[in-house]
């Protein structure tokens, strides 16, 4: 069992944890992911580590209420315990070498973002961030990013923070504006990631996307993970899940994501409706 | 006198057309009467061409002498001194080309049912003995095993019994391995491998869930700082192979590894797990191995109306055990043989981008093939018959052709070398790999196999890590 030491709720829809697991903590760098269990008999899910405190032995997590699982894990409190926590799994983000980064997070993703940010900033890469989200109430680690960026760039889809648009389009201009980066590491949605990719491909800006797949174990075994990387079949648990973005078959990865929407809705109500009888 | 029954006494067993149905277990044993008459069957030969068929080197005419006389807990004993896991052998081993090939009595009939009697020791054990295991006193060594499934759980018990204190990594979050994860409930109940764990734990074994060696901790780390003197790498098979066929990436396609995990290991044939799978429809399992009946008969169960093996070969080279395929046949799942898929079709609604079918399987198109010459195993070659290309209309297809060794401890570990295969190299009389002190067997060396050759390896790897370490 692994102890929830500290919860906080970063939106509406998204919360963040710190779980007491020292083992991961010990060796879990940015870009890669765990695996938990909320309780017994629960599913299996990923997610990508947000931070890490190697003293303390904790680890970040922050996650989207986006179906069953996470709304049960969103009724976890301080102090409570989760089942299973298993990690740190996949390879960490390559950033040996970076001296000039652009960052493109959206939405929740920008949780998975922010330690890769942090790291690059930590060792004298120069980091501009672009970070987007639907709205206002939906913004997150804003003054985490300010202090991990050379520059900052906050977008909304509807204005009422930052700048109105998409992500896509700070970085197209910077791009048509000579900006060269090493690398664009973008994580958020998939349509978000795709559209990244279409954006820097006409630059040939190198771009590294963070593939976040439905997955069971984790550790290769499954294959439920498997990505078309440049027409060869990938397994984002042992091979990312960090990809060259201008090799992923994103519209694939796109229809796979959805394959069991019908029941994860249903299994979202369920959760629910079952937490509501209980209050 | 001996019983000169030509036959077995059979196997009782749920109807074909009921079990179809549930995830009980199939045959659900002999009772005490059946299994002495069987025992009577054993001519007792003093040669004991049996035990030399047994990679674990049971001694099966003695445990069969015992329940002649009724004294089935000794029979246990005596099979428990060989084999760690005895109520799981006698339910999946292959008895056939193993202990049971070389009885006298299938030179003329069918040989003693061993697999059924040891079955039917160790359940009775189970059920009726009440004593705990006396833990062995510890002679100070401390030995990590990784992975809890038969090479490591048989391992850990050898090594226990001597004394080491030993200490099982085990990367999901339940012990057991391809036991829980692969083999299905109607075939080995999870009760009865939650059982031979329980009875290491008693042993002193301590089991570790949660973590995954070569990333939580590397095999360096256990025995540089955590003062294991020796690992044996029990890691199983890994990442599963796919076709590299146009149309795997479909909604709807399956490694069996992935199928069988979310069904066992994850429960999804309970309709309240939270874990969801691709139920009913028309389901094609791909292979021919155990692996894939267990599937095919999964996917039955799950509610399928109709499931086809697909398999590039004839019955005469399909690889899974007989009585498997057997009870395949006659739960009504239908053998597409020397057929092989080339293309797995997907639904496109070229008018709605956004509709939900749009990805999902609806066919496979396979051909036909024949039989040429035998390959250097000896298998005749499958070849395709040029233009004989057909299509079944399908709504699940699950790959089930076999893994490929997993890379997460060959990447983290320095000086543990592999074969051309990614299977990590040893003596094959000790276990021994390349680095000093490390010790591997089961499918992390070999590739896929069966339960009980790697319980063969875990056996043979205590053997000399004791040898090691008693220098």
């Amino acid at each position: 069992m692994f102890e929830i030491v500290n919860k906080k709720e970063l939106n509406p829809t998204v919360t963040m944890m710190d779980i007491k697991a020292p083992l991961v903590a010990k060796k879990a760098q940015a870009g890669q992911f765990i695996i938990l269990r909320v309780d017994e008999d629960g599913e299996r899910i990923p997610l990508t580590v947000a931070g890490y405190d190697r003293e303390e032995g904790t680890v970040k997590i922050i996650f989207q209420i986006v179906g069953g699982t996470t709304e049960r894990l969103n009724h976890k409190q301080k102090g409570d315990f989760i089942q299973d926590f298993v990690g740190p799994l996949g390879k960490e983000t390559d950033v040996e070498g970076l001296k000039k980064v652009c960052i493109v997070g959206g939405g929740v993703g920008c949780a998975i973002a922010l330690p890769v940010a942090q790291r690059l900033h930590k060792m004298g890469c120069e980091v501009h961030s672009i970070i987007g989200f639907r709205n206002k109430d939906l913004l997150i680690l804003e003054d985490e990013f300010k202090e991990a960026s050379d520059k900052l760039t906050i977008m909304t889809d509807d204005g009422s923070y930052g700048e109105k648009g998409l992500v896509t389009e700070p970085l197209k201009e910077a791009l048509e504006n000579g900006e060269k980066y090493d690398e664009v590491i973008t994580i958020g949605p998939l349509i978000m990631m795709k559209f990244v990719v279409a954006t820097t491909k006409p630059f040939d800006q190198k771009t590294t996307v963070s593939m976040n797949p439905i997955m069971i174990d984790g550790t290769g075994m499954c294959g439920g993970c498997r990505l078309t990387v440049g027409g060869e079949t990938k397994f984002a648990c042992v091979d990312g899940p960090d990809f060259d973005g201008f090799l992923v078959d994103f519209d694939e990865a796109m229809t796979r994501s959805v394959m069991y929407k019908d029941f994860e809705r249903k299994e979202h109500e369920d959760a629910c409706n079952l937490f509501k009888g209980v209050e | 006198m001996p019983n000169m029954s030509m036959t077995k006494n059979p196997m009782p067993s749920q109807e074909p057309a009921v079990r179809a149905h549930n995830f009980f277990e199939v045959a659900t044993g002999y009772s005490k009467e059946t299994a002495i008459d069987e025992a009577l069957r054993c001519l007792n030969c003093k040669n004991m061409p049996c035990v030399s068929g047994c990679p674990v080197k049971i001694h099966i005419p003695e445990f069969i002498a015992k329940i002649k006389e009724g004294e089935f807990e000794e029979a246990y004993q005596i099979i428990s001194k060989s084999s760690s896991l005895p109520a799981v052998c006698g339910r999946v081993c292959p008895q056939e080309s193993q202990c049971e090939s070389k009885c006298v009595r299938g030179i003329k009939g069918e040989p003693v049912g061993i697999g059924r009697l040891e079955r039917f020791v160790a359940d009775w054990h189970n059920e009726h003995y009440n004593g705990t295991v006396q833990k062995p006193k510890s002679n100070g060594h401390k030995v990590a095993v990784i992975g809890s499934g038969p090479s490591g759980l048989t391992c850990a018990g050898d090594l226990a019994k001597k004394g080491y204190e030993v200490t099982v990594f085990e990367a999901l979050h339940l012990a057991g391995g391809v036991l829980v994860y692969g083999i299905p409930e109607f075939r080995l109940p999870k009760k009865i491998v939650a059982k031979e764990v329980d009875t290491l734990k008693q042993l002193g074994v301590k089991v570790e869930t949660n973590v995954v060696i070569g990333k939580t901790i590397t095999i360096d780390e256990l025995m540089n700082e955590m003062g294991f003197e020796a690992v044996f790498v029990g890691s199983g098979a890994g990442l599963p192979r796919f076709m590299n066929i146009p149309g795997e990436s479909l909604k709807g396609v399956y490694s069996a590894n992935e199928f069988l995990t979310r069904s066992n290991l994850m429960k999804a044939y309970n309709d309240d797990s939270h874990t969801p799978i691709m139920k009913g429809g028309k389901v094609a399992v791909v292979g021919g191995g155990n692996v894939a009946m267990d599937a095919a008969r999964t996917a039955l169960r799950l509610g399928a109306d109709k499931v086809y093996i697909v398999y590039r070969r004839s019955m005469e080279e399909l690889p899974a055990r007989k009585e498997e395929v057997e009870h395949a046949i006659e739960e009504g799942i239908e053998f597409k043989l020397l057929n092989n898929p080339v293309k797995i079709l997907g639904y496109n609604n070229p008018d709605d981008k956004r509709d939900a079918k749009n990805g999902c399987v609806i066919g496979m198109e396979c051909v036909k093939m024949e039989l040429g010459e035998p390959d250097e195993k000896g298998r005749r070659r499958p070849i395709e018959i040029e233009g004989s290309n057909f299509t079944l209309d399908l709504d699940t297809v699950i790959m089930a052709i076999g893994t490929s060794p997993n890379p997460l401890i060959k990447s983290t570990t320095e000086g543990l070398d592999v074969n051309s295969r990614g299977g990590i190299i040893v003596e094959e009389n000790t276990g021994k790999t390349t680095k000093q002190g490390v010790y591997a067997g089961g499918d992390a060396v070999t590739g896929a196999a069966t339960v009980i050759l790697a319980m063969g390896a875990g056996k043979t790897a205590a053997d000399a890590i004791d040898e090691y370490l008693s220098k």
